[in-house]
C-alpha cells in the first residue's frame, strides 16, 4: 500500500519528495487480532467439514451393508440390520413435498415481493417487510401445529374435490381414501414457510433494478406492469431462480411441519392426495432411536444424502443470487 | 406514430392504435403539424393563430384508481361469486370451502379484466388484474401470518392456568385427574430452552462475530473461501446439525443427553445466521470512521475495537436478538441431543433435558386434551417469545435519526434487510472493493 505523492506541476524544479510507503507491519497485539479472527474463520469451515464426514463415517457402515440398493429401493428402519433399508419412499416423498410447496410457495412469494418493492406504499413499505419476516421467524414446530390442527381439516376438502374432479391428473389419483396427512398437506405447509425466505431475496433482487431504467419505461408511457415486466423482471431473472432454489433448499429440509403431518410410510406413490408418505427429515425425525444400531447408521447416511444435497443447492443458488446482485449477465 | 396527417377521429381513441402504449400520454396534438394539417375548417388561413384546440378525452392512467374503478372491482367480485355459487352448489353439486374460494377468485380475476377491457382497455385491463393478483397474494400471506399468531394465543388463552404453567412440570400429569391442568406446567421445559440457547449464544455470538470480523475487517487469506462456507452453512438442515452433534459426541460417549449438546447443535445453526447479520452491519460503518482511526495510529484491533465495533453496537444487539428468535424454536436439533424430559433438570451439561419446541412436539402426538392443551400454551410463550424478541429486534435495528449508514449505490434502509438476513439464507454479498 504506496501512498503516491505525485510532484507539484506548478513547481517542476522542486526535488521530489521521497514517496511515503505505509508497511503492512503489524504489531504484536494485532497479530494476535488477526490470528483469533482468521481462526474462528477456519473454524467456521473445519466445522461444515466435520458435519459432512462425521455424517458420512457413520453412515458408511449402512451403505456397505445395502449398497445402491439404499437409493433404488424402500424399505423400513429394522433392529439390527440394514439389509432391507432403502431411502427411495422418502427421497420421492422429499421430492414432492418440496415439489409441491413450490408451485405453491414460489407463486405467491414473487407476487409478494412484487408488492413489497413495486406497489406498497412507501410510508407503510417497511412495517409490511417487517411482517413477512416475521412470517419467517415463526417457528417451524408452530406452522406444524397450526397445519395439524387448522389447515389439515380445511384442506381435506380441497382434497376430495380435486381428487373427484382431477382424477385425470396422475398425481390427484386416489386408491385408498383417507385424505389427511397426506404429501399434499405437508406440502402445503412447507409452501407457505418457504414464501418469506423466497419474497425477501426477491425483494432485494427487484429493488436493485435501475431507476433510470425503470422511469425511462414509465416515460415511454408503459403501465406498473409493462414496467416490471420489461424492465424489473430481465433485470432480477436470475436472482429469482435463485430465491426460487434457495426455497427450495429449504422445503427439502423442513423436518418439524412435515413430521407432525405426515404419518411415514415406506411406499413409493405418486398419489400425494391420501394418507401417507414420508420425506428424508421426518424419516430421521421419527425413526430416531427406533432401529438400534445399524438404524442409527442408516439414519445418519439419510441426514448425510440430505446435507449434500441442501449443500450443492445453496451454493448454486446463492451464487445465482450474488450473481444477479452484482448485476452481471445482465443485458440491457 | 401519425401525427401530421391522421384524420381527426383516430386520435381521439386510444384503443384504436394497439401498437401505442395505453398509459398517460396523452393523445398527440393534431395541431401541432405543419401549418395546422391539410387545411380543415376556416382557421387555416391564419397561420399565427393557432386553431381551437379540440376537446381531447382526459388521459387514461392506469394509476389513477377512482371511485368507478372500485365499483368495478367490486361488480367484479359479486358477481364471480354470484357465478360461482350458481356453478358449485347448484349446477355440479361441488363442495369444499378451498376450493369455492379457489373457484370464486380465479373468476373473479377473470371478469375484473373483462369489465375492465371492456369499460377501458385492455391493457389497463392486464395491469389492473396483475396488480390485484400481487396486492392480493401480499394480503393473504400477511394475513395468514397475523392469523396464525393470533391463532395460537386464541387456541391457548382459554384454558391456561397461569398459577401452575410456570411453576410446575409434567411429572404429575394423571389422565383420570378432571384438574390434570392445574397439576402440570412447562417450567422445566421454560428452564431448559433458556438454559440451551443462553450456552448456545455465549458460544455462538463471539464466534460469528469474530468470523464477521474476520470476513469484513481484515479479509485475510482464504476470506472467499470462508465466506462460501458461511453462505453454504446457512442452509444446513436444522435436523443435520442434531444427527450431527450426536453422532460426533454422544455417539462417542464424550456427551451424554443433555442441555449442553443442545446447545451445541443449535450453535450449528446460530453461527451462520448471526455471522451474516453481523457481517451486514460493519459494511454499513462508514469506511472514513475506520480511516480517521487508522491516522490517527490506532493499531487495527483497536480500530475494530473502540471504532467499529461501537459503531455498529445496535445492530449486534440486533443479530443478538434474532438470534435467539432464531433458535428458541429449533425442534429437529433438540430431538436427537437434549432428548426431552418430563421434570425440572436444572443442570444442562448431564441428562436429559426439557424445551419449550420438545414439549410441543411430544404433546401434540398425545391422545389427552389435557397434553394437547398443553401444547398450545407451550406454543403461545413460545410465540410470545419469538414475538418480543422481534419487536425489541426491529426497536434496536432502527437507526436513530437516520445517521445509520446505507450501502453504496443503493439507497434502502438497511433495518429493512437485517430481520430478513436471520431467518432467510441469503448469500453474503461478494464484497466488490479489495
Amino acid at each position: 500500500m504506496a501512498i503516491d505523492l505525485d510532484t507539484p506541476r506548478a513547481e517542476p524544479q522542486h526535488v521530489t519528495p521521497t514517496p511515503i510507503v505505509v508497511t503492512r507491519d503489524y504489531s504484536t497485539p494485532d497479530r494476535i487480532f488477526r490470528g483469533g479472527v482468521q481462526v474462528s474463520g477456519a473454524g467456521v469451515f473445519v466445522l461444515l467439514v466435520a458435519i459432512g464426514s462425521f455424517l458420512a463415517w457413520y453412515g458408511w457402515p449402512a451403505f456397505k451393508t445395502a449398497g445402491w440398493g439404499f437409493f433404488t429401493h424402500s424399505g423400513p428402519v429394522t433392529p439390527g440390520s440394514s439389509s432391507g433399508f432403502g431411502v427411495l419412499a422418502s427421497l420421492t416423498g422429499t421430492v414432492e413435498v418440496a415439489f409441491v410447496a413450490m408451485l405453491v410457495g414460489a407463486p405467491v412469494a414473487i407476487c409478494t415481493a412484487l408488492f413489497l418493492s413495486e406497489y406498497a406504499p412507501l410510508k407503510t413499505r417497511s412495517s409490511l417487510i417487517a411482517m413477512i419476516d416475521l412470517a419467517a421467524a415463526i417457528p417451524s414446530i408452530i406452522f406444524g401445529l397450526w397445519a395439524f390442527f387448522e389447515l389439515q381439516p380445511n384442506v381435506v376438502g380441497f382434497s376430495t374435490w380435486l381428487s373427484r374432479h382431477a382424477s385425470f391428473i396422475p398425481f390427484f389419483k386416489v386408491s385408498s381414501p383417507p385424505l389427511n396427512a397426506s404429501i399434499f398437506i405437508a406440502g402445503l405447509v412447507v409452501g407457505i414457510m418457504i414464501v418469506p425466505i423466497v419474497a425477501s431475496i426477491c425483494r432485494e433482487v427487484f429493488s436493485l433494478a435501475p431507476a433510470g431504467e425503470r422511469e425511462a419505461a414509465l416515460a415511454l408511457g408503459a403501465s406498473r406492469w409493462q414496467m416490471i415486466r420489461t424492465v424489473v423482471m430481465p433485470f432480477a431473472r436470475g436472482g429469482m431462480i435463485g430465491a426460487v432454489m434457495l426455497g427450495l433448499g429449504r422445503a427439502l429440509e423442513e423436518t418439524i411441519a412435515v413430521s407432525i403431518i405426515l404419518g411415514g410410510s415406506y411406499k413409493v406413490t405418486t398419489e400425494i392426495l391420501q394418507h401417507g408418505g414420508s420425506t428424508i427429515s421426518q424419516l430421521i425425525a421419527t425413526n430416531f432411536g427406533s432401529g438400534g444400531q445399524l438404524g442409527l447408521h442408516d439414519l445418519l447416511l439419510c441426514g448425510f444424502v440430505l446435507f449434500i444435497l441442501t449443500l450443492i443447492i445453496n451454493l448454486a443458488a446463492s451464487a445465482i443470487v450474488n450473481r444477479s446482485r452484482s448485476g452481471a449477465g445482465i443485458d440491457l | 406514430m401519425t401525427t401530421q396527417t391522421a384524420p381527426q377521429g383516430v386520435l381521439v381513441t386510444t384503443t384504436s392504435a394497439s401498437t401505442q402504449t395505453p398509459s398517460s400520454t396523452r393523445p398527440p396534438d393534431t395541431e401541432r403539424g405543419p401549418a395546422g394539417g391539410s387545411g380543415s375548417g376556416p382557421g387555416s388561413d391564419e397561420p399565427p393563430t393557432p386553431p381551437r384546440p379540440r376537446r381531447l378525452p382526459s388521459p387514461i392512467r392506469p394509476s389513477s384508481f377512482g371511485a368507478e374503478d372500485v365499483f368495478l372491482l367490486v361488480a367484479s367480485a359479486v358477481s364471480a361469486l354470484c357465478l360461482v355459487w350458481i356453478v358449485f352448489y347448484q349446477l355440479t353439486s361441488l363442495s369444499g370451502g378451498l376450493g369455492f374460494l379457489v373457484a370464486w377468485y380465479l373468476t373473479f380475476l377473470a371478469l375484473t379484466w373483462l369489465g375492465t377491457a371492456q369499460v377501458i382497455e385492455r391493457q389497463v385491463a392486464t395491469d389492473r388484474v396483475v396488480g390485484v393478483v400481487v396486492v392480493s397474494a401480499a394480503l393473504l400471506v400477511i394475513g395468514l401470518v397475523l392469523f396464525i399468531v393470533v391463532w395460537v394465543a386464541y387456541k391457548a388463552l382459554p384454558s391456561i392456568h397461569w398459577g401452575s404453567l410456570f411453576t410446575k412440570d409434567q411429572k404429575n400429569f394423571q389422565v383420570a385427574d378432571p384438574n390434570a391442568l392445574r397439576q402440570v406446567g412447562i417450567l422445566h421445559a421454560i428452564i431448559g430452552t433458556v438454559e440451551q440457547v443462553l450456552i448456545a449464544v455465549a458460544i455462538g455470538v463471539p464466534f460469528a462475530v469474530a468470523t464477521a470480523i474476520y470476513l469484513n475487517e481484515v479479509k485475510g487469506f482464504g476470506s472467499r473461501t470462508v465466506r462460501t462456507v458461511v453462505t453454504a452453512m446457512s442452509g444446513t438442515p436444522s435436523v443435520v446439525a442434531g444427527i450431527f452433534i450426536y453422532s460426533m459426541l454422544i455417539l462417542t460417549h464424550v456427551l451424554s443427553y443433555s442441555g449442553f449438546a443442545a446447545s451445541l447443535a443449535l450453535v450449528v445453526i446460530l453461527l451462520p445466521s448471526v455471522t451474516r447479520v453481523v457481517e451486514e452491519v460493519l459494511r454499513v460503518v462508514p469506511s472514513g470512521l475506520r480511516e480517521a482511526s487508522q491516522a490517527l495510529g490506532a493499531p487495527e484491533w483497536r480500530t475494530v475495537w473502540s471504532v467499529v465495533l461501537p459503531t455498529a453496537r445496535s445492530g449486534v444487539v440486533t443479530a443478538v436478538l434474532l438470534g435467539v428468535a432464531r433458535i428458541v424454536g429449533e425442534t429437529a436439533p433438540l430431538l436427537f441431543t437434549a432428548f426431552g424430559s418430563q421434570v425440572i433438570n436444572w443442570n444442562a451439561f448431564s441428562h436429559d433435558q426439557g424445551a419449550l419446541p420438545l414439549v410441543i412436539w411430544s404433546d401434540v402426538r398425545q391422545a389427552q386434551p389435557v397434553l394437547i392443551a398443553l401444547a398450545f400454551q407451550a406454543a403461545f410463550v413460545l410465540m410470545s417469545l419469538v414475538l418480543i424478541l422481534f419487536v425489541l429486534a426491529r426497536i434496536f435495528s432502527r437507526p436513530r435519526g437516520r445517521k445509520g449508514g446505507t450501502r453504496r449505490g443503493d439507497s434502502r434502509p438497511v433495518e429493512d434487510d437485517l430481520m430478513a438476513r436471520m431467518f432467510v439464507p441469503v448469500p453474503i454479498e461478494e464484497s466488490t472493493d479489495t
